[in-house]
């Protein structure tokens, strides 16, 4: 089972800065998950204007027949988003843990430039134990 | 004691001392800080080896810097100047040195069990200052990481290499290497720590930072790789105290978590002396 589909990281300008799927389904090549990933950004954009509620901070859950699009977005604008199986749960806590690792492992890396894509050893390899952690967990459940 | 226990007025805030404060830093602040003297040094420099040595002078000054300050946090009452000074004395047996030591400090097991070693053959040897440097590096450690160093151990191909290993280096806690820069380790930043204290302490030596691929671990450890100055060797080969080598490996025996205390003053030494 592949609770989780695909994971996505966007720079504050909309630029795709990492992406990786798990599991077979969705997946895509690389010129599309980086319009994927610019459209996203947009529709986030245009959902903070169109929101009826005041001071509304964009799409946090995007639910449909095939799939659940869950995004966090940091206060800087970077933002973070899971494509995952409908009515997977946890997801809020698994983007915070993520970006959690992304602000230890990218952020403090001096060689990591800003806003570039994301290629540091480290942090693949402490996401991919999380997204293990979180899966047995749901397997557990 | 007069005036014991009453906390004296000051009239005005800056005459008051600073308080002692809190021993411990923000690891983030650290990582950040290293990670901008880093990126501050790679805008000076056209190649690898380059920014490896700057890193390392950085680390030389804090190194120097760090053996003075703990030199002076000794609050031990047992001055280096003492210590090396019964070292380099003839007559002095080491059960006095032991039990001098034991009296003025609340000491340490590790040393204590090594002049009970000693003690305990019945050899009139002392104790090794080269040894104690090193115990004094891994030390040095505790002081500037927050613990001790994993394993100190000493070099199989040559006599003059010791190694500190670390599983996981402060410095390089979250740091990535890209592929294009090879060998290079932040590790060096370490080594000039390392040497610093060491040079400070009166035994020059030639420190290098390096990763050492370790068996079903993603992660290499990094071992800092000491070879001592010649002038070093000279110098024991000279002194020639006690039985070294039996010292040298009680020394790697004894768990490094145990609590070292040893103080130096450069001036004890004369490396010119021949």
């Amino acid at each position: 089972m592949a609770a989780i589909y695909s994971l996505y990281i966007i720079n504050k300008s909309g630029g795709l800065i990492f992406y990786k799927d798990y599991g077979s389904a969705g997946r895509m090549d690389t010129n599309d998950s980086l319009r994927v990933a610019s459209l996203w950004h947009s529709m986030h954009a245009i959902s903070q204007q169109l929101s009826p509620t005041v001071g509304c901070l964009g799409i946090e859950l995007l639910e449909a027949d095939t799939f659940d699009l869950h995004c966090f977005q940091s206060l800087t604008g970077t933002k973070l988003f899971v494509v995952c199986e409908p009515g997977t749960q946890h997801m809020e806590g698994l983007l915070k843990v993520i970006y959690e690792l992304y602000t230890d492992y990218v952020l403090k890396n001096p060689f990591y430039e800003m806003e570039m894509p994301i290629r540091c050893e480290l942090f693949d390899i402490n996401l991919s134990q999380a997204i293990q952690k979180d899966r047995v967990a749901l397997l557990g459940r | 004691m007069i005036g014991a226990g009453k906390i004296k007025q000051y009239s005005n805030v800056l005459d008051k001392p600073l308080s002692k404060g809190k021993q411990e830093v923000s690891s983030s602040a650290f990582a950040f800080l290293f990670s901008e003297l880093v990126q501050y040094n790679q805008t000076q420099v056209d190649n690898i080896a380059e920014l490896e040595r700057r890193l390392e002078d950085a680390g030389y000054a804090v190194g120097a810097r760090v053996l003075e300050l703990l030199c002076h946090r000794d609050k031990n009452g047992f001055t280096c100047e003492t210590t090396f000074n019964m070292f380099y004395l003839d007559h002095v047996s080491i059960q006095e040195i032991a039990s001098l030591m034991s009296s003025n400090c609340n000491f340490c097991c590790g040393i204590f069990d090594l002049l009970n070693f000693e003690a305990n053959r019945e050899t009139e040897g002392k104790l090794d200052c080269w040894v104690s440097c090193l115990l004094y590096t891994a030390q040095c450690g505790k002081c500037y990481f927050g613990k001790v160093a994993d394993s100190l151990e000493k070099g199989t191909e040559h006599e003059d290499e010791y190694m500190i290993s670390e599983k996981e280096l402060l410095v390089n806690r979250f740091i990535s290497i890209p592929k294009d820069m090879g060998t290079f380790n932040c590790g060096a930043f370490v080594a000039g720590i390392v040497r610093g204290v060491l040079d400070g302490a009166g035994f020059p030596a030639v420190v290098t930072a390096h990763f050492v691929p370790m068996e079903g671990q993603h992660r290499p450890r990094t071992t800092i790789l000491i070879k001592f100055g010649e002038e070093v060797l000279r110098r024991e080969a000279r002194l020639e105290h006690g039985n070294f080598n039996d010292l040298v490996k009680a020394i790697i025996a004894t768990p490094v978590d145990v609590k070292y205390t040893i103080s130096f003053l450069h001036s004890s030494y004369d490396l010119s002396h021949e």
